[in-house]
Formats: structure tokens, C-alpha cells, sequence
């Protein structure tokens, strides 16, 4: 009998229950999950509440209605932001992953040495402000900005350029470039996953660089690009700032829209039925997507 | 892959691509040090002024105090919510686990603006008064799914047997976790503490919505926005977050590197970082 | 309690105890209702397909998990609740789970540490261990510097150094390449030898059991199949299924014609009428069907006119496998569809034959052992 043993005596567990994993596993979780149903789900449950309110001034009326939905629904300025708000984080996103996939692809098949290096590149761009980075887009595509005075002292145009600021064009070129390395990143991982040897097969099989892409590498990647698109699309669709600083009047988004009806216009509860609208939207989309993405790819993870 | 050629279109577009992404970046460092106070082009020659103003900002000083303090907050409460969470995930099964796991990652699908509102609802109905610590409290709400995310990635790397052949040699279940389980965690845990305090330190909107009279950093920053005239402090203040946060970064990643060498895993496969 | 205190009636009883021992996962039922027991000092091997159960055995007595029912005793002690870290075993873990930031004297001494002993004396035992595993010296290298072959060294020393009653092995050698497999199994018995406790090996592998065994557990579904020293295993299977798992086997169908107390008389295909005595039937009968089985080095090819055996065939050489010390012959034998597996070792001055050439075979019937 080794020393330990004898030390302690042989004691043992009376109580099996205790060491069950389906114990320790919920005592473990449950701080974090308290946290999330505390600040998480009961505000989503209050805000859902609120929208089934009205206020008037200060005073909140709490008897049920489905004004807010209504107005929220039928309000041709509510539609058309929704829409274009839609509309915008589609081609966003659609946008993002084009021009992310072939740098994440670059870095996954033809960079041998240092991917490391070219990931870390990649995303320091990013690590500064947020608000910032849309700021500096404003003053890069501004009247008197960045682009047009470089563009006018090349002689390339006589006049500025107005139709990159304050519009929907601007917002998307903007958050196209916020949300890159968030469209990068899966994409890498999912194209770093492939195993090489299948392209050699297919190689091996008699086809050309291009059919092997198409036929091997872009089928094997797609669930890195669902991935981004999920990654992209949803909190883009929600984004405040990026309207606001260079959206103009024809960019602004349904998030500043929310916004305005919880301070200006304040009528929270309206504010309410919107967001939750908006959620309702994306969250079908997301779905959608995440359906479609299970069923036409079979036997992967 | 055996590669005779990388396309030259390919490089290119690389290069274009790397282009895109640090033009809006390198211009703050560009203009901080322009000696005009109209951000274009053609510059106007050297200066430092720009931070010797914001050195006399007291509004300045006082967000960078604030921020600071959620940042700091916020970082420990989600990396000590993130390691229970993560730990519960990746070794034991429970009842109802992906209900509730996927409650505590929602966060990471929703847009902030949603978080930002209902917080603020529930806190308006409660009468409670907004502060730094309203913001706290949003911010980890979204830092804790990154968290996770890290942490349970570093706990799956961890071979199990570990931890059994620990106990199999006569170490408790606690001592364990002290020799064994945090040491080989520990990169993870600084990770998930950096990256946290990351997000927090640069977080807009959560901290616009639900913050009382105190500013934190992009707080104010918003609100110089709209002063032209403040245009190249905001500049000078930009470049200065900018040396910060890369300052982290390389730490960061500097930090990744050593510990992936010291516990024999592979330095490049572990470069995706979050996923 | 020392050893030296114990009575002989003590020294016979079995290190460990296994009864009716079953394990369940949800719905799948992994151990169906072990009962075995294994001796003090021997080398016990669990052998079986993967599946069968055999590393859940090992991980029940190890502590690392409780059975679902039944009983399991180490050393007459009953380890119903009692966890990995209190019982007198100790594992070699299949990944070996070498600590990664400790190097190899931390790694082994890791266990002892815990206990509070003197430091002279520690390393003094740490040292130990490293020779007996043959790895004096490297003590002070790096987790990941180590190869294959070092690392299940030191997962060894590292248990071996706690002086367990038990040494648990979960497929030690799977992860090496043959070569040094070979000279792992020899090591491992000697070591086993040296060091008089008990070991209780997991594999897939029926080589390595067979070379390094005591006895042997073959198991498949959750249930052991035979219980016995490899010579019994080989020679007197009792199923198809543990016949087929070691070794060679060829099965040739067969109709039992009468049966008596001393033994049985059958009618074989190719081979006809045999009597065959209980000794040769170690599995049991049902009804009047059987299957005979005849190892490949039982039957033998018969060249010159002088060569005789008990009993002649005549087949034809269907392909022939040349393999240094043997040459392995398919013979097809009148009226079995498929070709038997005949080996002969070439030693110097025998005929070879070729791909059809006829072959008479020669059998006895001590070469057969009838199963099921």
C-alpha cells in the first residue's frame, strides 16, 4: 500500500449523487447562466412587454394593445427603413465575404511559412476604435476628403465626387471594411480544414486548378462562409453608428431609428415593438440561412 | 498543398487588399502630426499640438479613468463567468446544456442595439439610476460568449487524461486543478482577459444607451465628432489608441506564441484564435 | 500491512476480484457481467476487438469510473465509492499523458511530491525510476522533446514510482512503430518480471498478449469469452470468435455421427470420418452440426515418397506467400470451398511449390480441435 493511501484512510464518497456529472456540470454553468437569464432574457421579456405598452409624455399607459406593432408594421417610414435596412446589410455582407474570401483563401493555400503573421496583419486594423474607423471613412470620402483632394490633385477628376458620402453607398463601403476580419476569419479556418490530400485526388483525377476549386475547395469551405455571413449580416443590420456619421438622410438605418424613439421622439414603447420587429426579422433570415446551409450540404459537421 | 506558382492576380490583390484595409488606419497617425486644422490633403507640415491639448483635456482624462474602470470590470467578471461556463461545456453533460448554452452565447447574434435597449428598459422600470455600472453590466453580457468562446477552445486542446492521470497518482481533485488544469489553461485565461478588455474598451453603443452622466472613452469621443474644430484631437487622441491597442495585441500575441511552445503545441495552428 | 506479515492462505488470494461487474452508458450496455479473477504477480492481458469493452474494464478497476452493478475487490478490499486517487492501481494511460510543462524528473516525481517527501529522498527514487525504465539521465529534458518510444517510458516510471499493488497499462504500444513495438513487449515482461506486481494489460493486439501474457482475457460484447494462458487460447479455443481472434485458424464444417463419454466421432468435410476425444472439444456442443478447426502449422505438405503422416489428402497449391522464415501455402482440398491455410518453414532443402501444382497434405487427429 503506498503512503497516500494508508495517509488517508481508504476514505471514500457516500454520497454518489454528489459527483454525478449532471450535478457538477449545472453548478458549474449556473453562475454564467443566472447572469444570462437576469440580464438577458427577463429585458428581452421586459422589452417584449413594453411594446405591448403606449406612452404619453412621461407616463407609461400599461393596458395591452397592438398599436405599436401596427404602426411599427404598417408606417411607410418604418417599412422602408426595415427594407433598407435589410437591403443593406445584404449587400454588405454579400460584398464583405467576396472580397474576404479570396485573402482568406490566399493565406490558407499560399502562404507556407508565416500564416500566423498574415492573420495577425490581418486583424490589427481592427483593434482600433470602432468609432473611429468610421469616422476616418467619413473624412476619407468626404467632400474636401482623403479621396477627392487625391483624386483632383492626380487630375483623375475636376470635381469632388459626391456620391460616396452621406448615402447608403457610404455605409456599406464602410462596414465592408469594419467587418472584414469577421468574414476572414471563419472562411481561414474553415479552408485551413480541408484536407489537402482530397485536392491532390482530385488533381490526380484530371482536374484543372479552377474545377478543382470548384468542385472541391468552394463546397468544402461554405460552412466558414454561412458562418460569415451569419457573423456579418445580423449585427450590421442592427448597426448604429455607421448610418448616423456617414449615412446621411438616405442611409439611416432602423437601429437609428430605435434609438431616436427611446431619447427625441421619445416613445420607448414604439422603440420597443421596432427592435423586437427587427429581431423577429433577422432572427427568420438567420434560420432560413442556417436551414438552407444544413440541408444542401449533407455530411458535413 | 504543392504550390509551382501562386497566381500573380492572387499576390496582388493581397497587397490591395492589405491596402484597403490600413488606409483609414494610417491616416491617424498622418494627420495627428498635420499642422492644419482641416483633415485633407496636402499635409501642412509637423506638429505636435494636437497632443498637447488633449493632454490638458480634463473631460479626456476623466472618460480614460472611466473607461479604464469598466474595462477592468468588465474583463474579470466575464473571464470568471467564461471559465465556469466553458469548463461545464467542454467536460460534463447536463441536462437541457444546449438550451442554456445557447442563451449565454445569444449575445454574440444579436445586435448590440437590442442589448443596449433592453437593459436600459429593465433598468427604467426598476428606477434604477444608470452608471458605470449599468455599462459593466451590458458589457459583460457581450463579452462572456467570447469568453467562452476562447476558454472552450482551450479546454478541448487539454488532453482529459491529464487531469486523470493527476488523480490516478494520488492528487485530489482540487489540487489537480491548481497544478494541472489552470497552469495549461492559463494562456487561454489570459487571452480571454485581453480580448475581453478589448471589446469593452472600445464598446459604443451599450455604453451611450446606459451610461449616466460619466463618459467612457468612446462616449466622448462621440461627442467630439461633431466639432470640426476638434477634428485633429480626436486624430491625436485615435493614434494614441491605436499604439495602445497594437501594443496589446503584439503583447497578446507574443504571449500566445510562448505559451503554445512551452506546452508542445503546434505555434501556427492555433492562429485562428477564436474559432 | 507488509507483505512479509501476510499467510500463504492471504498470498493465494486473488489481487482482484471481479463480480457479475456490468457497466451501462444510457441505452448501450458496454460490460454485460464480468466475474473473473486475477492473480497476484501475473501479467493480465484484457485482449479483444475495439468495442468490447476492455478499456471500460480497465478504467472500472482503475477508479475512474463506478460500475453500474457488481462488485469489484483489490486485494480483498471492496472499491465500491472509492475514487482513482485512493486505490492501490495506477495507470499507463494510452495518450500517456505526459504533464507538458514539466520536464521528466518533474513528470515522474509529480505523484511522490504530493506526499510530502524529504527532497534527498525523492530524487533519490526519482533516479531509480528512470533506470529501471532505461532513461538515467534525462531527467532534466523538456515534455516535448521526448519521442514515442520515451514518453511511455516515462508514463511507466511515473507509475511504477508510486509502488502500486496494480499497474494498469491502456494499450501502452499502439501508438509505436513495429520495430520498437517488438522490443517494448519484450522490455515490458522483463520489467513486469523485475518488479513482481500485477499487470493488467488492454489491446487489440493478439501478438503483443500472446507474447507477453500470463493469461489472457479474450473478450468480445461486453462478456469475456475464455479465460486462459495463451498455449490454451492458441491451441484449445473455445469459439469460433476466440479461434478466429488469435492466430490462423482454418474452419471446416462437420456432422457429428455419435457421441460418447470419452469422445465424439465426426464426419469432417475433406477430411472424413475422425474420432476425437473431450480434451480436443474445450468449447461446447450444441446439436449435430460443429466446426472443426485446424491450425496452418498442424497441417503439413508431404514431398518425397517416404513422407508420411497419419492421414493423406490430395489438394491443389491455389497461391503461395513467401515470408522469410515461412512460406505460406492455400491449398484447395476436395470438397471445402474455401482453400485451408497451410504453412511450412523453409528450412534448408525443401521442395517450394507453385500456384498449381498438386500438394499432398498431411494431418492427424490430435491437429483438431472442434468448437461450437
Amino acid at each position: 500500500m503506498t503512503t497516500a493511501q494508508a495517509a488517508s484512510g481508504g476514505r471514500a464518497w457516500r454520497l454518489p449523487w454528489l459527483r454525478s456529472d449532471h450535478f457538477t456540470g449545472l453548478a458549474l454553468v449556473s453562475p454564467t447562466f443566472l447572469y444570462a437569464i437576469a440580464l438577458l432574457a427577463m429585458p428581452l421579456l421586459a422589452v417584449v412587454m413594453f411594446s405591448f405598452w403606449t406612452q404619453d409624455y412621461l407616463q407609461i399607459d400599461r393596458t395591452f394593445t397592438l398599436a405599436n406593432y401596427e404602426e411599427a408594421w404598417s408606417e411607410p417610414i418604418y417599412q422602408l427603413l426595415m427594407v433598407r435596412s435589410l437591403a443593406i446589410a445584404g449587400v454588405t455582407t454579400v460584398l464583405t465575404i467576396l472580397l474576404a474570401y479570396p485573402i482568406a483563401y490566399f493565406v490558407a493555400f499560399h502562404v507556407q511559412q508565416r500564416k500566423a503573421l498574415w492573420i495577425f496583419l490581418i486583424t490589427i486594423p481592427f483593434w482600433t476604435s470602432y468609432l473611429l474607423r468610421v469616422f476616418l471613412w467619413k473624412v476619407i470620402l468626404g467632400y474636401n476628403g482623403v479621396l477627392n483632394s487625391t483624386l483632383e490633385w492626380l487630375g483623375l477628376i475636376k470635381q469632388p465626387l459626391t456620391f460616396i458620402l452621406y448615402n447608403a453607398n457610404a455605409v456599406v463601403i464602410t462596414l465592408a471594411h469594419a467587418w472584414a476580419p469577421f468574414a476572414i476569419l471563419p472562411i481561414y479556418v474553415a479552408l485551413e480544414r480541408i484536407d489537402r490530400s482530397l485536392l491532390e485526388a482530385a488533381k490526380d483525377l484530371g482536374d484543372g486548378p479552377f474545377r478543382r476549386f470548384w468542385r472541391v475547395t468552394l463546397p468544402l469551405s461554405m460552412g466558414g462562409v454561412v458562418a460569415a455571413f451569419l457573423i456579418v449580416f445580423i449585427p450590421t443590420i442592427g448597426d448604429y453608428v455607421t448610418p448616423r456619421l456617414v449615412g446621411g438622410t438616405d442611409g439611416l438605418m432602423i437601429a437609428n431609428m430605435i434609438q431616436a424613439q427611446f431619447s427625441k421622439a421619445n416613445n420607448k414603447p414604439l422603440g420597443a415593438a421596432l427592435a423586437i420587429s427587427a429581431m423577429l426579422i433577422v432572427t427568420s433570415i438567420a434560420l432560413l440561412i442556417f436551414w438552407l446551409n444544413r440541408r444542401f450540404t449533407p455530411g458535413q459537421r | 498543398m504543392s504550390n509551382a506558382r501562386t497566381p500573380n492576380w492572387l499576390v496582388l490583390y493581397a497587397i490591395g487588399y492589405l491596402i484597403f484595409l490600413y488606409a483609414p488606419v494610417l491616416l491617424l497617425p498622418i494627420f495627428a502630426f498635420n499642422d492644419s486644422a482641416i483633415v485633407n490633403f496636402p499635409l501642412r507640415g509637423f506638429t505636435t499640438q494636437w497632443f498637447e491639448g488633449l493632454w490638458a483635456t480634463d473631460a479626456l482624462h476623466s472618460a480614460v479613468r472611466n473607461s479604464l474602470f469598466v474595462a477592468l470590470t468588465t474583463c474579470v467578471i466575464s473571464t470568471v463567468l467564461g471559465v465556469c461556463a466553458a469548463r461545464a461545456s467542454t467536460r460534463y453533460q447536463f441536462p437541457a446544456k444546449r438550451g442554456i448554452m445557447g442563451l449565454i452565447m445569444v449575445p454574440l447574434v444579436l445586435p448590440e442595439i437590442i442589448v443596449a435597449v433592453s437593459l436600459l428598459v429593465v433598468l427604467i422600470q426598476l428606477g434604477l439610476d444608470l452608471s458605470l455600472w449599468s455599462v459593466v453590466l451590458g458589457h459583460v453580457l457581450i463579452c462572456v460568449p467570447f469568453s467562452i468562446a476562447v476558454l472552450a477552445s482551450a479546454f478541448r486542446n487539454f488532453d482529459r487524461s491529464l487531469e486523470e492521470a493527476s488523480l490516478d497518482l494520488g492528487v485530489g481533485r482540487v489540487a489537480t486543478f491548481f497544478k494541472i488544469t489552470l497552469p495549461l489553461v492559463a494562456p487561454g485565461i489570459i487571452s480571454s482577459l485581453l480580448i475581453t478588455f478589448t471589446i469593452s474598451l472600445d464598446e459604443f453603443i451599450i455604453a451611450f444607451f446606459l451610461t449616466g452622466t460619466d463618459a467612457t472613452l468612446p462616449v466622448y469621443i462621440w461627442s467630439q465628432l461633431r466639432f470640426t474644430a476638434k477634428l485633429p484631437g480626436v486624430m491625436a487622441l485615435g493614434t494614441i489608441l491605436l499604439a495602445v491597442s497594437l501594443l496589446l495585441l503584439i503583447l497578446a500575441e507574443w504571449f500566445r506564441r510562448w505559451s503554445a511552445k512551452r506546452s508542445g503545441a503546434d505555434v501556427e495552428s492555433s492562429a485562428g484564435g477564436l474559432f | 500491512m507488509s507483505a512479509s506479515g501476510q499467510s500463504s492462505e492471504a498470498q493465494d488470494r486473488p489481487i482482484i476480484e471481479l463480480r457479475e461487474v456490468k457497466k451501462q452508458f444510457g441505452p448501450v450496455q458496454v460490460l454485460t457481467g464480468i466475474t473473473a479473477d486475477i492473480r497476484r504477480g501475473e501479467f493480465f492481458s484484457l485482449l479483444g476487438p475495439s468495442g468490447c469493452g476492455k478499456t471500460t474494464l480497465l478504467r472500472l478497476i482503475g477508479g475512474f469510473d463506478e460500475p453500474t452493478s457488481g462488485s469489484i475487490a483489490i486485494d480483498g478490499r471492496p472499491m465500491a465509492g472509492v475514487p482513482a486517487n485512493h486505490r492501490p492501481t495506477n495507470m499507463v494511460f494510452q495518450s500517456y499523458a505526459i504533464f507538458p510543462h514539466f520536464n521528466v524528473s518533474e513528470n515522474v516525481g509529480y505523484g511522490l511530491r504530493s506526499q510530502r517527501i524529504e527532497r534527498g529522498e525523492l530524487e533519490r527514487r526519482v533516479a531509480e525510476s528512470l533506470s529501471m525504465v532505461g532513461l538515467e539521465g534525462l531527467g532534466a529534458r523538456a515534455a516535448h522533446e521526448l519521442s514515442g518510444g520515451q514518453r511511455q517510458r516515462v508514463a511507466l516510471a511515473r507509475a511504477l514510482i508510486m509502488r502500486p499493488k496494480v499497474l494498469l497499462l491502456d494499450e501502452p504500444l499502439s501508438a509505436l512503430d513495429k520495430k520498437l513495438r517488438q522490443q517494448m513487449e519484450v522490455e515490458l515482461r522483463q520489467l513486469q518480471r523485475a518488479v513482481g506486481i500485477t499487470f493488467i494489460l488492454v489491446t487489440h493486439d493478439q501478438e503483443e498478449a500472446l507474447i507477453m501474457s500470463d493469461r489472457i482475457a479474450v473478450m468480445a460484447d461486453g462478456n469475456i469469452e475464455q479465460l486462459a494462458s495463451p498455449q490454451e487460447l492458441y491451441s484449445r479455443p473455445v469459439s469460433r470468435r476466440v479461434a478466429a481472434f488469435i492466430g490462423v485458424m482454418n474452419f471446416f464444417d462437420a456432422q457429428v455421427l455419435a457421441e460418447q463419454s470419452e469422445g465424439i466421432t465426426l464426419e469432417v468435410a475433406a477430411f472424413g470420418k475422425v474420432e476425437v476425444p473431450r480434451a480436443q472439444i474445450p468449447g461446447k456442443m450444441n446439436g449435430s452440426r460443429a466446426t472443426v478447426g485446424v491450425r496452418p502449422e498442424m497441417l503439413t505438405l508431404l514431398f518425397d515418397e517416404s513422407d508420411v503422416a497419419e492421414r493423406e489428402l490430395v489438394g491443389e497449391v491455389v497461391d503461395v506467400v513467401y515470408y522469410g522464415d515461412m512460406t505460406y501455402y492455400d491449398v484447395r482440398l476436395p470438397g471445402v470451398e474455401k482453400p485451408a491455410t497451410i504453412s511450412m518453414r523453409n528450412t534448408a532443402g525443401r521442395r517450394v511449390l507453385s500456384s498449381g501444382d498438386k500438394a499432398r497434405v498431411g494431418w492427424g487427429a490430435e491437429s483438431i480441435v472442434v468448437l461450437e
